[in-house]
């Protein structure tokens, strides 16, 4: 008895930072509507700053001080970010905020090594609070009681402030409707400062009162930030309540989830996720997104046409010149360019789902890394060669895609993207734990190409080949009747439904066809690579696609090939500096500032004109 | 038209910047190709760089190899194995490194180990732990410097089979790593002791570690001794609240690596004691060799030395004796070196064993305590690895013919 209340409490003591975090960004994506990615980099920032004002300024006093202190040193970081950046692209189509927040979190990593070096640090313990107390004989820390009973507070303050204030009066209007508030002569810009004044404060909180218990290091950005998803996804995304709920959730479950099943721990929060979600397409307490609410800011996406000539000219030289590459006898530049056609395939396939289909997915890489343990799997276990690898990783994504877009279809916007998210971490967890078979994260090695096709220039000629049928495969249904009806989808699911199109069934179709074409990527990639692990799978992965399409223009169709091409050499090329990641961070935040409809957005808007194309979306 | 025009230029110096990638070659150098995560764990990669530049510099001042200048290729390979790969063929085919070295993350050593038997080129892994690198997965082209898991883990268990406790519990990250060093360890104490027992296995979330639920978990369980393998971040977090809820009182704690400066050193007066671990105790080896190794780390680098850097520090040793055995930068003549190549070091002489690519490369053993409010390891000893290394074989039986 005493040790379910012990491990109760350390719960109780867990969910707070939790969240004081995921409130944070849960306030932030209600009225703004932006999935900050960059969320986790100001908890990190937290811990640093905390790190520091803590060693400063002693005692009780000097602790709290301290706490309070980061808050709104936090905050005010979180304002310079949304003054600079966020502040240049609230008009940008769907989501492109997120690729700024990447960027956010590529800079303020490299920054945060540079200003408090590569060690990790030890939190100092809460003066007063050194020590533990016995509750029905087990020791319980005094510091787990404190900040168990400050959770109700920050909540009852949160709460004062959004119901008994006009701040958050306003706030709260602006999260029903953002134009209306707008229209009564509320200055919006200044309310959404504020907003993420108050997000990155809660962050900057729930990173300063873990350190008692934890330290700072580089790597909490991104630990925290799928545990922060979940629970703002769980509680309802933009609602408080939901979040505090979903915090004892998720805490609760782990504390005793480590107890009776020690190996669930990867992935316990997951399956809850998807389970609510399942249930509660909205979350718990969240309120179903109102149609054309999410996601719909700036301009529709215009309908597409057949390529004009002069473009497909254009595409033709493109893969001329691409065939004639070898000529240059560079080895690793074939391996660049393979590199750059995968991603290309794997960031048209996701840019499928995500533009004509409008349905974004956070775990593509599901499909990629599915279709890459596939090929390798098939390798490994029935001596399959390369060829028939090559057939069943498609087929084995396509299969999955299957399975996860049948409960994802059920729903829309950044909560189907989570439940992409969620499936993709649960397959990735079966990857990294069924070690018997996958080979666990020591991954599963010697996937090489055929006798024939293992010499450099026969397999780059492979991966041009099948890369580019795949692109023109993708390219090739957006203008079928099946391509059609996705798009018609999108734009108007009841008219789409009235005039006999199933929409739902559309969409599932979607969902196949681009989960095993990105399987097609994996299946490539694995053999490019010689090996597979589980990275592959995970959220990085993922993100990789999601910034590619964006970067490239999510509004138009070769955006993608642009955005990945783009992407991958820009890392290659700069991950040659020490400093790379926030020279990168701050490249990714100029071209999103510079180039709101993507790469490709921006060239048809002012170049259309060049090869014919007039304010359609040809490109 | 102006704010056009800015874009443009900015597009076009992107583009413009993306063509100089490359760069050119010098005669009568012999290059080293590096590959390693020095963003993803710089903590432990930078003081490796650090000796591994040092050694450079020393062997370079002294002449080179046989007249030739070693020149070593830094490259940060994100922690992605796919991202290693890509930048191993551009070493070998842009560089023209003779051979490449580093990491420090198994599955990147690992893809790696992969990449350089398919290609029939040199890899010496430096600091990745795992044991299939150089067994299950072994192959012609791969060695490994570094006492592996297995090595690290048994020498522990031998240690702590003198101890009378009986009943066990273990707290591994949920990783290849953390999953080997439980299975070495338990393996090894089982077959010295066969009356101890585990009575419970936690599995934390590599960098996820629930410390206070962990340690309630364990305490439920009531063990005589832990094995724990938990670094890092997550260490801390352990070490914190099982000292909080008084979960090491009274108990053997044994720590895999938990000995090593990277990891103690960040507990401050907070670092365990008593704990028995493998580590490095730079500041109390008294070997000539070991000294000018640490008198020039220090005034090279104005800092101490870590593992990482005794571990980068050996492998240029390492490298630089293959080059001087022979004068052919071809990968088969370079294996055929590098099989049962003897190198002194500042750790002591070890050697690559021909059977497996493995160095025997050894460990300290020792118990922590606090000194001046930090971390120590006091009584340490050092153990060769060539003693906890498997038999021929045994390697036979684990390591694919080829």
């Amino acid at each position: 008895m005493g040790f379910i209340l012990a491990q109760a409490l350390t719960g109780l003591s867990n969910a707070a930072a939790l969240f004081l975090v995921a409130s944070g960004l849960s306030i932030i994506f209600g009225v703004t509507r932006i999935v900050n990615f960059a969320h986790g980099s100001f908890y990190m920032l937290g811990a640093y700053i905390a790190y520091t004002t803590m060693s400063m300024l002693p005692g009780i006093i000097g602790f709290w001080a301290s706490v309070a202190i980061t808050g709104v040193a936090v905050g005010l970081i979180g304002v310079i970010v949304e003054l600079v950046v966020l502040r240049q692209v609230y008009k940008a189509p769907e989501l492109f905020q997120l690729v700024a927040t990447f960027g956010v979190i590529l800079v303020v990593q490299d920054l945060t090594l540079l200003t408090w070096g590569p060690e990790d640090l030890i939190g100092s313990r809460a003066p007063g609070l050194e020590s533990v107390v016995y509750i029905m004989g087990e020791a319980i820390p005094e510091y787990d009681l404190a900040i168990i009973a400050l959770t109700p507070v920050v909540l009852f303050a949160i709460w004062y402030l959004f119901n008994r204030t006009r701040w958050g009066i306003l706030v709260r209007a602006a999260t029903e409707d953002r134009e209306m508030v707008g229209a009564l002569g509320v200055n919006q810009s200044w309310l959404f400062t504020g907003v993420f004044f108050l997000g990155s404060l809660l962050a900057g909180v729930g990173g300063a009162i873990q350190l008692p218990k934890g330290g700072a290091d580089l790597l909490m950005d991104f630990s925290i930030l799928s545990a922060v998803f979940v629970v703002v996804v769980i509680g309802g995304m933009g609602s408080i309540p939901g979040a505090f709920i979903a915090a004892l959730i998720i805490s609760e479950l782990n504390v005793f989830g480590v107890q009776l099943l020690p190996q669930s721990t990867l992935v316990l929060m997951f399956v809850v996720m998807a389970l609510v979600l399942i249930v509660r397409p909205w979350g718990l307490l969240g309120k179903p997104e109102k149609p054309g609410q999410h996601g719909q800011v700036g301009e529709l996406a215009r309908p597409i046409a057949v390529m004009p000539t002069k473009g497909r000219w254009l595409f033709a030289a493109v893969l001329v010149l691409l065939a004639l590459l070898p000529v240059l006898d560079d080895s690793f530049l074939l391996v660049l360019m393979a590199d750059i056609i995968i991603f290309s395939l794997f960031a048209t396939s996701l840019h499928f789902l995500m533009g004509p289909g409008g349905m974004v997915s956070f775990g593509h890489a599901a499909y990629f890394g599915g279709g890459a343990y596939a090929a390798a799997l098939a390798v490994k276990y029935m001596g399959a060669p390369m060829e028939i690898a090559l057939m069943i990783a498609p087929l084995i994504a396509g299969c999955l895609a299957i399975i996860i877009g049948w409960f994802c279809v059920r729903l829309s916007g950044v909560y189907l993207a989570m439940l992409t998210l969620a499936f993709a971490q649960v397959l990735w967890s079966i990857v990294f734990q069924w070690g018997e078979v996958t080979g666990g994260d020591d991954g599963i090695l010697g996937i090489w190409p055929s006798e024939w096709a293992s010499n450099g220039i026969v397999f780059y000629y492979l991966v041009l080949i099948i890369g580019s049928a795949g692109i023109l495969l993708i390219r090739h249904v957006l203008h079928s009747p099946f391509g059609y009806g996705v798009r018609a989808g999108r734009d108007s699911f009841v008219r789409s439904e009235a005039i006999g199109i199933n929409v739902k069934l559309m969409q599932w179709m979607a969902f196949a066809f681009a989960g095993a074409l990105a399987g097609l990527a994996g299946g490539l990639y694995v053999f490019a690579k010689g090996s597979i692990f589980p990275d592959e799978m995970e959220i990085a992965r993922s993100f990789d696609a999601l910034i590619m399409v964006l970067l490239g223009g999510v509004k138009t169709l070769s955006g993608p090939i642009v955005g990945a091409s783009s992407f991958t050499l820009l890392q290659d090329w700069l991950s040659r500096f020490e400093y790379w990641r926030l020279v990168l961070g701050s490249m990714i935040i100029l071209l999103v500032i510079l180039f709101p409809q993507g790469l490709v957005g921006f060239a048809r808007d002012k170049f259309g004109r060049l090869i014919n194309i007039r304010g359609e979306d040809h490109a | 038209m102006l704010k056009t025009f800015t874009k443009l230029a900015v597009a076009a110096s992107l583009t413009a910047s993306l063509g100089l990638a490359a760069a050119p070659g010098y005669a009568d150098t012999i290059k080293i190709g590096d590959i390693n995560s020095y963003k993803r764990l710089p903590a432990h990669t930078i003081p490796y760089k650090n000796g591994a530049l040092l050694a450079i510099e020393e062997i370079n001042k002294a002449g080179g190899i046989n007249g030739d200048m070693l020149e070593l290729v830094s490259r940060d390979d994100q922690g992605k194995p796919g991202e290693a790969i890509k930048i191993a063929e551009e070493l070998f085919s842009r560089d023209g490194v003779a051979m490449i070295s580093g990491s420090l993350f198994s599955h990147v050593g690992l893809a790696l180990a992969s990449y350089a038997g398919q290609k029939k080129r040199v890899y010496l892994a430096a600091e990745p732990l795992a044991d299939a690198l150089v067994w299950a997965k072994g192959n012609k082209y791969t060695f490994r410097l570094r006492p592996s898991t297995w090595m690290q883990a048994s020498m522990l268990a031998e240690q702590a089979a003198k101890n009378p406790a009986k009943r066990w519990a273990t707290i591994a990250p949920n990783y290849a790593y953390g999953k080997d060093a439980v299975h070495a360890f338990k393996t090894v104490l089982k077959s010295l002791r066969p009356d101890v027992e585990f009575v419970t296995e936690q599995w934390p979330g590599l960098f996820k570690i629930d410390a206070g639920a962990e340690v309630q978990a364990l305490q439920a369980s009531n063990p005589e001794a832990i094995y724990n393998v938990t670094f890092g971040g997550d260490l801390a977090k352990f070490v914190r609240e099982g000292k909080l809820r008084g979960l090491f009182k009274g108990k053997l704690t044994v720590g895999l690596l938990t000995g090593e400066p990277e990891y103690l050193d960040p507990l401050k007066g907070e670092a365990p004691v008593g704990w028995l671990v493998t580590g490095y105790p730079w500041y109390s080896i008294q070997t000539a060799a070991h000294d000018k190794f640490r008198n020039a780390y220090q005034a090279r680098w104005n800092d101490y030395p870590r593992i990482g850097s005794l571990v980068g520090y050996n492998t240029m040793l390492t490298i630089a004796a293959t080059l001087k055995k022979t004068k052919s930068l071809k990968a088969d003549d370079l294996v055929a070196a590098m099989e049962g190549l003897s190198v002194e070091s500042p750790s002591g002489p070890f050697s690559l064993r021909a059977i497996d690519h493995q160095s025997t490369m050894g460990a300290y053993v020792g118990t922590t305590a606090l000194k001046d409010g930090k971390g120590i390891m006091v009584d340490w000893k050092y153990l060769n690895g060539a003693d906890y290394l498997p038999s021929d074989a045994e390697v036979r039986k684990m390591r694919p013919a080829n």
